[in-house]
């Protein structure tokens, strides 16, 4: 953990005690292994930031659902067909000239999976959660945001089961571009906080 | 509890390491299958949310620290399927061939309910409970508390003044729930600006906002 731990250690110990789990749990009548299947497809296929990127593009564009969105974030998520685990209480923050919202747990892993998908495996580690609280400037400027002395920098430490995103700001020469190629622009990170939106010139690099 | 888990301020972790959005979302099998099962135990109603949270931060430090998350979670699931009496570590060494569960709990989770069953989530929010002792404006200060158990009350917060800037209603209380009772009551936005945390070494003008409870919370006097 303290070192992120992206790639997983030897297939050891770890990988036999899941299978043991696995087996012990179907043989009980807990688990259908069917089951596990589908919730791996669904999180590894379907749920992930491309539903947020969606919502933001829409709050971009649209700012009746902007007004929505920062007044009632789980039911205008919902109007575009995104709810469930992990985002029953959903507020969106918005960015602006003066306000940098970034989002943390410092506590475990506290993610929105609606708008989100699963978290990257920073966002769990040790660098990340003992460290954005207390120098949230340092650690933005790493993934290469660099925010300016006159913008406030607002942290939010998901201590209960509410769920924070982050509007980014609409990036400068977008006018007139369609909701589906500015939610190219919308990056996972951008919606954590952590980097802004990306702009016309590196979606690609997304 | 005191916890490396609660890990706010702390120094000595290192730089973040990035990912690309498009890399893998699981990084070996048994992460997957590992996900899924935390998952699928869920409806079982075997134990709850704060029950399996508070399983995870009781891990041996030491192993906490070197671990990945989801070896984080499969250690926090072992432990609490063990305490509930579920799963038995002879089962687990396979000294023992599985036992039938005598421990009353919902029925499995089916393949064809998981779209609809994580797409519902959960309820936190409840119509009763304790009166809210805060309103939106007041300054506040969190608790100097230390309980052994479950809090989501993190240490860098304790003793410091805040301000409550939303009141969320009332909510089932996570520290409580972790064992056994649900003691609903309010749950606050609290901002604690970055001096009032860090002193000398925060940033004039920077604001941390931490959810806490109304048993987190204390008046100024």
């Amino acid at each position: 953990m303290g070192h992120n731990h992206k790639h997983s250690e030897p297939l050891s110990d770890t990988a036999l005690r899941a299978k043991t789990l696995e087996s012990l749990l179907v043989e009980k009548g807990l688990v259908d292994p069917a089951t596990l299947d589908a919730l791996v497809d669904r999180y590894e296929n379907k749920v992930g930031p491309r539903n947020g990127a969606a919502v933001i593009a829409r709050a971009w564009c649209d700012p009746d659902y902007k007004a929505r969105l920062l007044a009632d974030a789980s039911a205008a998520i919902a109007e575009l067909g995104y709810s469930g685990a992990q985002g029953e209480e959903l507020l969106a923050k918005e960015n602006s000239d003066s306000i940098h919202n970034v989002v943390v747990c410092t506590l475990c892993s506290c993610y929105p999976w609606p708008v989100l998908g699963l978290p990257p495996v920073w966002y769990k580690s040790a660098p990340y959660r003992s460290r954005v609280v207390r120098e949230p400037r340092k650690v933005l400027q790493e993934f290469g945001t660099d925010i300016a002395s006159d913008v406030e920098v607002r942290v939010w430490d998901s201590t209960a089961e509410t769920r924070y995103l982050v509007i980014p700001q609409r990036p400068k020469g977008t006018e007139g571009m369609s909701e589906d190629a500015l939610a190219d622009l919308v990056s996972r990170d951008s919606m954590i906080g952590v980097t802004r939106a990306l702009d016309v010139s590196d979606a690609g690099a997304r | 509890m005191d916890g490396v888990h609660d890990m706010g301020g702390m120094h000595g972790m290192g730089p973040v390491e990035m990912e690309n959005e498009n890399d893998p979302k699981f990084h070996a099998d048994w992460e997957k299958r590992v996900f899924a099962i935390n998952n699928a135990i869920g409806p079982t109603k075997l134990r709850n949310i704060d029950e399996s949270r508070h399983a995870r931060e009781r891990m041996k430090p030491s192993e906490y620290m070197s671990s990945s998350y989801y070896q984080i979670w499969l250690d926090g699931l072992v432990r609490i399927l063990t305490e509930k009496g579920v799963i038995s570590e002879g089962e687990m060494n396979g000294t023992l061939s599985a036992q039938p569960v005598t421990v009353s709990h919902k029925p499995l989770l089916p393949p064809e309910a998981v779209d609809i069953v994580m797409s519902k989530g959960a309820t936190y929010t409840r119509d009763k409970g304790k009166t809210a002792t805060f309103k939106v404006g007041e300054t506040v200060r969190g608790r100097n508390i230390h309980p052994a158990g479950h809090t989501r009350l993190p240490r860098y917060a304790r003793g410091k003044v805040g301000e409550i800037m939303e009141d969320y209603g009332l909510h089932v209380f996570a520290d409580a729930s972790a064992h056994g009772s649900e003691s609903s009551q309010h749950l606050y936005n609290v901002r604690f600006s970055s001096v009032e945390l860090w002193g000398d070494d925060g940033t004039d003008g920077d604001f941390i906002y931490i959810d806490l409870w109304d048993d987190h919370l204390e008046a100024l006097s």
